[in-house]
C-alpha cells in the first residue's frame, strides 16, 4: 500500500502534471498556428475590449438570454464549476502537500467548507448526468465521450469526500482520490475538458464578431 | 427521430446524389475541411459540450414541439459531427438528409449565439455543411435557379440587361404623374447616394423602387441608380455555398459604385444582401471592412428622420408590432433606430413580440431557406409556428418588417395561421404618409 502511495505521489503525479502542462501548452500552441494559418478573416476582427465584454457578461448568472431561460442548468453549471476549480485549490489537505513537497503556503478554506463544495460539484454531476439521461434534446446529442468527461470530473470529488469521512478503507480511497485526480489533470488537454483551455476563445471570438461587425451584444 | 424519417424529395437534391460514390465525397469533404476551415471548426467540434441549452433558442425546435432533431445542436449532431468523425467517408443518401437539414432546416439566423455558453457559431457551422453541398452539387433546385442567374448575369433573377433599366424608366414614368419632378438618375457620377436593390424588386416588387424613388425626390437625396450589372446586392450564393461566386457578386457591386465615385451605397430593405457585403462576402474578397461605405435602407431612412427630411402629411395608424430581421439587427445591430423611426411614423404604440431586438425569433424564411422553393414550403411554416404564436400574442393588426425574406416568409406564416395581420415595409410606410404635391 505504502509502495501505491509513493507512486502515485511521486512518478504519476510529475507524469500527470506534466501531462496538463505541457499538454496544454502543446494544444494551445498548436490551436494558435492553425488559426493563423486558416482563419485570417476570423482573428482579424479580435478585439480586447468585444472579447471582455462578451466573457463578463457570460459570468453574470441570468444575464445571458440562454441562462433566463434554463435556470436550474445555470444555477448547476455556476455552482459545479466554481466549486470544481476552487475546492481543490484551497483545500487544506491540499496545502499541507504543497507545504510539504514544495514549501508552498497559502491560505485555506475551511475543511466544512471544501467539503460542502465537493458534494456540490458531486451534486452538479448528477443533475448534469440526470439531464443526459432524461431531458430528450440533451439525449438526443449525447456521446460516450460526454459520459467519458463525467465521470472523469466527478470521480476525484466523489472518492476525497468518501476518504474524508473515512467511508470505506481510508488507504484505498486516498490512493484512487490521487489517482483519479490525476487523470482528470492529464485528460484535460487531450478530451472534451479542453473547453477548459479553449472556450475563452471561442468566447472571445464571438464577443468580437458580435460587438465589433455586428454591433450587438452576443448574450 | 432524425432527417431521414422525413427526407422531402426535390430535383436537385436527387440528382445531384445521384451522381456521388463515397470516394467523390471523401475527397470534397476533406478539401474543404483541409483547405477551407481551421481552428475556429475544430475549436467548436471539441468543445461543444452537448448540454442542449442552444434547442429552445432555435424557431424550428421550438416549433416542432422539442423535437431534439431540429435543434441546433441536434442539426449539427446529424451533419458536420458525422463528416469529422468518418473523415468524410459517408454515404451519397447521406449527403442528402444533410443537405436538406443545412439548406432548408436552418435559417442562419444566429439565435442560438446568445444560448451558448462557450461561443459556438452553429450558423458557421451550417455554412460550411452548405458549402460541402455546394462543391458536392447537391443543392436544392430552386435555390440553385438564382445562384445559377447570379453566374449568368449577376443579378437574381435572370433580369435582362434592357429589362433592367426599362423598368427603371418604367417606374419613373409612373411616378412622374405623381411627383412631376421625379427622377430615377442612371448613373450619375459623384452622387451622394448610390441605391442599390435585389433583383425581385424589378422583377415582381416594382413598387418598392417607385417607393424608393419618390422618397428620394421628396427628401432632396442627390442619389442614382447604375445601369448596368452590379446593381443587384442581394447574394444567393451565399447562402448555397458558392462562395467563389459570392466574391465576385460583391466585387461587382462595389466596383459599379466605385465607379461612379459615389460617396455612400444605401441598400434597400434587404437582410441577406446586408449580410453578404458586410459580413460574408468582404472577407472572401479579403476586404476587412468593405471599400465603399454602405448603409442599410433603416440607418438611412433614420437619417433622414433626423434631419427632418421625411415630412410627413399623416401618421399610419397604430398599434403595430416590429419584427427584427436576423442580418440587420442580429447581424447589425439596427433594433433602436428601426423603433424610432417607426414611432415617429405611426400613431400608436409600438407592442413588442415575447422575443425582440436581438433576441428575435426568426422569420424562418431568411438564410435561402424561402428561396429553396415549394417543395419545402410547408416544412418552412410547420418552422414557423413559434414565429407566428408570438405575433399573435401581440393582438396588433400590422407588422413592420424591413426585409424582403421577411417579408416573404411573413405573408405564408400569416396566411397559415390565419393571423390576419399587414406586413408593411418602412418605405411602404413612409411612402403612404409623406407629404406628396398636391
Amino acid at each position: 500500500m505504502h509502495e501505491i502511495y509513493n507512486l502515485v505521489t511521486g512518478p504519476l503525479a510529475w507524469l500527470a502534471w506534466g501531462i496538463f502542462i505541457v499538454g496544454s501548452i502543446y494544444r494551445l500552441a498548436i490551436m494558435y498556428i492553425l488559426a493563423k494559418k486558416k482563419d485570417g478573416p476570423s482573428l482579424a476582427y479580435m478585439s480586447w475590449g468585444f472579447s471582455l465584454r462578451s466573457i463578463i457578461n457570460w459570468l453574470i448568472p441570468f444575464n445571458a438570454l440562454g441562462w433566463r431561460r434554463n435556470p436550474v442548468m445555470t444555477v448547476a453549471t455556476f455552482a459545479f464549476h466554481i466549486c470544481l476549480v476552487l475546492a481543490p485549490i484551497f483545500l487544506l489537505a491540499h496545502v499541507a502537500l504543497w507545504d510539504q513537497f514544495f514549501g508552498v503556503e497559502y491560505p485555506v478554506f475551511r475543511e466544512n467548507v471544501t467539503d460542502i463544495m465537493s458534494m456540490i460539484v458531486v451534486a452538479g454531476a448528477l443533475i448534469f448526468a440526470g439531464r443526459r439521461l432524461f431531458q430528450k434534446e440533451v439525449r438526443y446529442v449525447t456521446t460516450c465521450q460526454d459520459w467519458l468527461i463525467l465521470v472523469i470530473a466527478v470521480l476525484p470529488f466523489l472518492t476525497g469526500i468518501l476518504a474524508y469521512h473515512q467511508i470505506f478503507n481510508y488507504q484505498t480511497m486516498v490512493i484512487l482520490h490521487i489517482l483519479t485526480g490525476e487523470i482528470m489533470l492529464a485528460a484535460i488537454p487531450f478530451t472534451r475538458l479542453s473547453h477548459m483551455l479553449f472556450a475563452v476563445f471561442t468566447r472571445a471570438y464571438m464577443g468580437s464578431e458580435f460587438g465589433g461587425v455586428r454591433r450587438v451584444k452576443d448574450w | 427521430m432524425g432527417i431521414q424519417d422525413r427526407l422531402i424529395e426535390d430535383v436537385g437534391l436527387r440528382e445531384g446524389v445521384k451522381r456521388l460514390t463515397e470516394d467523390k465525397i471523401e475527397k470534397v469533404v476533406q478539401a474543404v475541411l483541409k483547405g477551407e476551415t481551421g481552428a475556429r471548426l475544430a475549436a467548436y467540434n471539441e468543445i461543444c459540450m452537448r448540454c442542449g441549452l442552444c434547442s429552445e433558442a432555435c424557431h424550428f425546435y421550438l416549433s416542432h414541439d422539442g423535437d431534439p432533431s431540429y435543434s441546433p445542436v441536434g442539426k449539427v449532431q446529424q451533419t458536420m459531427a458525422v463528416l469529422l468523425k468518418k473523415k468524410g467517408r459517408v454515404s451519397p443518401d447521406f449527403i442528402y438528409g444533410m443537405a436538406q437539414i443545412a439548406y432548408t432546416e436552418c435559417n442562419l439566423c444566429r439565435r442560438c449565439v446568445h444560448f451558448c455558453p462557450v461561443g459556438i457559431d452553429t450558423g458557421y457551422i451550417m455554412s460550411t455543411v452548405r458549402r460541402i453541398c455546394h462543391k458536392l452539387g447537391v443543392t436544392p433546385q430552386y435555390i440553385q435557379d438564382t445562384a445559377h442567374s447570379h453566374s449568368a448575369t449577376f443579378n437574381q433573377m435572370w433580369v435582362k440587361d434592357d429589362e433592367w433599366t426599362d423598368t427603371l424608366q418604367w417606374q419613373e414614368d409612373e411616378a412622374r404623374d405623381e411627383f412631376p419632378s421625379l427622377r430615377i438618375p442612371l448613373d450619375k457620377e459623384g452622387a451622394d447616394i448610390y441605391y442599390s436593390v435585389i433583383a425581385p424588386e424589378p422583377k415582381f416588387r416594382t413598387q418598392l423602387i417607385y417607393q424608393a424613388a419618390a422618397i428620394m425626390t421628396a427628401a432632396g437625396v442627390d442619389w442614382t441608380m447604375p445601369s448596368e450589372p452590379g446593381w443587384d446586392n442581394s447574394d444567393m450564393c451565399m447562402f448555397t455555398g458558392d462562395f467563389e461566386m459570392m466574391g465576385r457578386l460583391k466585387r461587382r457591386h462595389f466596383e459599379s459604385a466605385q465607379k461612379l465615385k459615389v460617396k455612400r451605397i444605401v441598400m434597400g430593405e434587404c437582410g441577406h444582401a446586408f449580410r453578404s457585403v458586410y459580413d460574408m462576402g468582404n472577407r472572401w474578397v479579403a476586404w476587412k471592412m468593405y471599400p465603399v461605405p454602405v448603409i442599410h435602407s433603416i440607418e438611412f431612412f433614420w437619417e433622414l428622420m433626423k434631419q427632418g427630411k421625411i415630412k410627413l402629411a399623416k401618421k399610419y395608424p397604430g398599434p403595430v408590432t416590429v419584427h427584427d430581421p436576423c442580418n440587420v439587427v442580429r447581424g447589425r445591430g439596427h433594433h433602436e433606430k428601426l423603433r424610432e423611426l417607426v414611432r415617429f411614423l405611426i400613431d400608436g404604440d409600438i407592442v413588442e413580440m415575447a422575443s425582440n431586438r436581438e433576441h428575435a425569433i426568426c422569420c424562418t424564411a431568411g438564410g435561402g431557406v424561402i428561396n429553396c422553393g415549394p417543395p419545402f414550403k410547408n416544412v418552412r411554416l410547420a418552422g414557423s409556428k413559434a414565429k407566428a404564436e408570438e405575433l399573435k400574442a401581440t393582438g396588433v393588426k400590422t407588422i413592420v418588417a424591413p426585409c424582403h425574406n421577411c417579408h416573404g416568409g411573413l405573408e405564408d406564416t400569416v396566411h397559415r395561421y390565419k393571423l390576419g395581420m399587414d406586413i408593411k415595409f418602412l418605405g411602404d410606410i413612409i411612402y403612404e404618409c409623406m407629404e406628396k404635391p398636391s
